[in-house]
């Protein structure tokens, strides 16, 4: 999997609307990423939500610390962790342990807790949009 | 290299949290005996955990016995100490021995990659399925493939597992 980001074409954000940034971090050694990543992409074409997803190979541990990289996969929605209770202190390259709904231990975020944390973010940005925003 | 189907097992001894040395001939008498390459940080490893645990109770009156092994650097993964291993163990009650490959000889010389892998011999100790416990590690209910209870099934039945090699799927070895 290459680094790098991609839009949807389908849906360019409006002029000073808001685009979600998602921050994709991976490690090659977990295989789990690639299914991830499938699932963010679903999640965000389901629910229609425009959005800026910058994928990162973390390939070193020195990227891993400046990163803060907590293990493959991590998400982070306009910066924030989808499951930050389980983000370590220090950042180093692993792989990274997901607590699913029910308590069971997934190398693998679910879609549900990825939608959670998407719409989580989108719910402020939604309505500062609707308060008309700064259109010149 | 990684050991190879029909290829005899390689013996070792190391030690084990229960605070003594273990080897496979301790288990002479088991009709099947899986060496499991082993951590305690890996997610996938965790995720498999209660289901390993699980087979190793539901066979271990047919003569099956479980043996897991840690060859993680813990030096770099501190959840990897011996005395990690030990909390872990007991925490979930393992019902196996958990052995400490402090040089990481023996995974190397299984050609051992991951967390976990398993190595799954027969009587005779000749090599009969290799590599994850099942198809899926993030939800029990949805596996379809159950490798390592259907190679061991078939072992007990002396017949060759259908699926005797599946690659093994999970975190690396940490090596030094």
């Amino acid at each position: 999997m290459a680094g790098g980001s991609f839009r949807d074409r389908h849906r360019e954000p409006v002029y000073n609307r808001y685009v979600m940034r998602i921050d994709f971090l991976y490690w090659e050694d977990c295989p789990s990423h690639d299914e991830a990543l499938r699932r963010l992409r679903a999640v965000l074409t389901e629910d229609e939500i425009a959005a800026e997803v910058q994928v990162t190979h973390v390939d070193t541990e020195e990227l891993a610390r400046a990163l803060r990289f907590p293990g493959s996969p991590t998400i982070r929605v306009d910066g924030r962790d989808i499951q930050p209770e389980t983000v370590a202190a220090d950042g180093r390259l692993t792989c990274r342990l997901y607590l699913l709904d029910d308590g069971r231990p997934s190398p693998l975020p679910s879609a549900e807790m990825i939608r959670r944390a998407v719409r989580a973010a989108q719910a402020p940005a939604a309505a500062t949009n609707s308060l008309g925003g700064t259109q010149p | 290299m990684t050991l190879a189907t029909n290829q005899q097992f390689i013996s070792f001894a190391l030690p084990g949290v229960a605070g003594t040395t273990s080897s496979p001939e301790d288990f002479g008498e088991a009709k099947a005996l899986a060496v499991i390459f082993w951590c305690n940080h890996c997610p996938y490893v965790r995720a498999w955990e209660d289901r390993v645990i699980a087979l190793q109770h539901e066979f271990a009156g047919r003569g099956v016995r479980f043996v897991l092994i840690n060859s993680n650097d813990p030096a770099k993964y501190p959840e990897d100490s011996f005395e990690q291993m030990q909390v872990r163990a007991r925490l979930k009650d393992y019902p196996f021995p958990y052995l400490f490959d402090e040089n990481q000889e023996v995974a190397r010389r299984y050609g051992a990659t991951r967390t976990p892998e398993i190595f799954l011999f027969d009587a005779a100790r000749t090599l009969r399925y290799h590599g994850a416990p099942d198809d899926n590690s993030e939800d029990p209910q949805a596996v379809r493939q159950h490798y390592l209870r259907d190679a061991v099934e078939a072992v007990l039945a002396d017949q060759a597992p259908a699926v005797a090699e599946t690659p093994p799927r999970g975190c690396s070895i940490k090596w030094r």
